[in-house]
């Protein structure tokens, strides 16, 4: 059997302004010096890797790209090393839908999704929290991805679909196999993929003999303009995107937080003093540290920001970099965690807004606000080694902390 | 500031990122897909300015119109 537990190799890097390669490991470990190159050298950037590949580099043509479904389609939202044919239109609505069909199978998605619905939700979010920070508080030493940030989302997003929260580790590693792995192993993607929808037709088939009062049924349930139910295809396909859009993007997102109040003690102690700032201090970690990247298929020729781009090539939609344009936002490598003007790209821009945004932005807020009540003073443990996840979602897979006043 | 401001949130350009209401809940409301407009007439009563601007300049789809009337 191969090694599962890390992606294949790629040559490394050279020339990163025409040769870059997101899942090299400068770039996984520290790319924002990468993106500041490419931003200085085009507005949109290209590779001959992953059969041909854009990058905008500034907000602008982030923007532009986003707004443009014309030319861009989100039929493929992963840039991979391999292109194969699309063979459903169902992979995993409405995220890798294009207009027309795009907007009511998004539609269906929003309701359980919007602020008042994240609200009834919380309570159970904080009880998930509070239970984690008891088995690890009495530890000086602990990896905090592992033991905190890994859990929080899963469980989450398992709670509002109605599976047992105690599948997280299965649901984790597909999500490892077809984010990370999946990006130079097309059978690795396949497998995940596959185990992934046999898991869920399952529940399908179980609801149907006993429905239920949770996100799957009300999958089931949910009836088009035309008054008909969605197709079995679209029902899988969205509880796809459901779970592989929920977990290790907050997971990451929640990471990256900890990771810089761990090795920011003016930021931890001012939030400490002030938690009423949490909600914008959220705001400005998702700007920093965005965790998510997602791509767009090249599909008509164009310019952007004057570049001209070609069909058949992939885009890396990088909103990460967006965020770190120093054109739209003064002192963008700083963290200023009061920013209070912060139009930021985190959750994507235009019609595939991310539909968990809510839900996201809940989970950070109340995962920061329960650490920091009950673990006031942790930092990096100098003799562990942070590590990052690679790819389409960025945030740390291994943090390492100390925890207490002696440590 | 002597004059009178509206807040005014374009449907086409509204994407329901929320941030507008939780910056301003009294100027604005969500429907319920979670997309926002502004609440009532959009009529900024006196103190609320200051949120008024807060969540235009923080509406990732530049959905919001600040009105000075």
């Amino acid at each position: 059997m191969s090694d599962l537990s890390q992606p294949a190799a790629h040559p490394p890097v050279t020339d990163w302004v025409h040769d870059f390669d997101h899942t090299d490991p400068q770039w996984t470990d520290d790319p924002f010096p990468i993106w500041d190159k490419l931003r200085a050298a085009s507005p949109v950037v290209h590779t001959e890797r992953f059969l041909g590949c854009y990058m905008p580099t500034t907000y602008e043509a982030v923007r532009e790209i986003a707004n443009d479904t014309e030319h861009f389609s989100s039929r493929r939202i992963i840039v991979r090393d391999v292109r194969p044919e699309i063979t459903s239109r169902n992979a995993a609505p409405p995220i890798t839908s294009d207009p027309p069909v795009h907007k009511p199978a998004k539609q269906l998605l929003l309701p359980p999704f919007t602020p008042d619905a994240m609200k009834k939700l919380e309570p159970r979010v904080r009880a998930i929290c509070n239970e984690l920070i008891d088995g690890l508080i009495a530890e000086s030493r602990i990896d905090a991805a592992e033991r905190y940030t890994k859990h929080i989302p899963v469980r989450a997003i398992a709670h509002m679909l109605g599976i047992p929260e105690t599948d997280s580790d299965l649901f984790i590693n597909w999500i490892h196999m077809i984010l990370e792995l999946g990006i130079k192993d097309e059978n690795v993607l396949l497998q995940a993929v596959q185990e992934m929808s046999a898991y869920f037709a399952g529940q399908i088939e179980e609801r149907k003999r006993k429905p239920t009062d949770d996100l799957i049924s009300y999958l089931m349930n949910v009836r088009d303009e035309e008054g008909n139910p969605l197709e079995d295809s679209h029902v899988l396909g969205s509880l796809r995107l459901l779970l592989i859009a929920g977990i290790d993007t907050t997971w990451s997102a929640i990471g990256s937080s900890l990771w810089h109040l761990a090795k920011t003690p003016a930021d931890r102690e001012r939030l400490i003093a002030e938690p009423g700032l949490i909600p914008t201090a959220v705001e400005e970690l998702l700007r920093a540290y965005s965790p998510v990247t997602m791509a767009r298929e090249v599909v008509k020729e164009t310019t952007i920001s004057g570049c001209p781009v070609k069909p058949g090539n992939m885009v890396l939609l990088s909103f990460p970099a967006a965020n770190r344009d120093p054109k739209m936002f003064p002192d963008a490598d700083k963290v200023v965690i009061d920013r209070r003007e912060n139009r930021h790209a985190a959750f994507g821009l235009g019609i595939h807004r991310c539909v968990g945004s809510n839900l996201a932005r809940m989970e950070m807020q109340v995962a920061l606000e329960e650490w920091l009540k009950r673990i006031p003073d942790f930092r990096l443990d100098p003799a562990g080694t942070v590590t990052w996840s690679q790819g389409t979602v960025r945030g740390p897979r291994q943090l390492p902390f100390l925890l207490g006043k002696a440590m | 500031m002597t004059e009178r401001l509206r807040v005014h949130v374009d449907p086409d350009k509204c994407q329901g990122h929320a941030r507008c209401k939780a910056l301003a809940p009294e100027l604005f409301e969500l429907d319920e897909y979670g997309n926002a407009h502004e609440a009532g007439d959009g009529t900024v009563r006196p103190g609320l300015e200051d949120k008024a601007w807060l969540a235009k300049s923080n509406c990732p789809e530049i959905a919001i119109d600040v009105i000075e009337e």
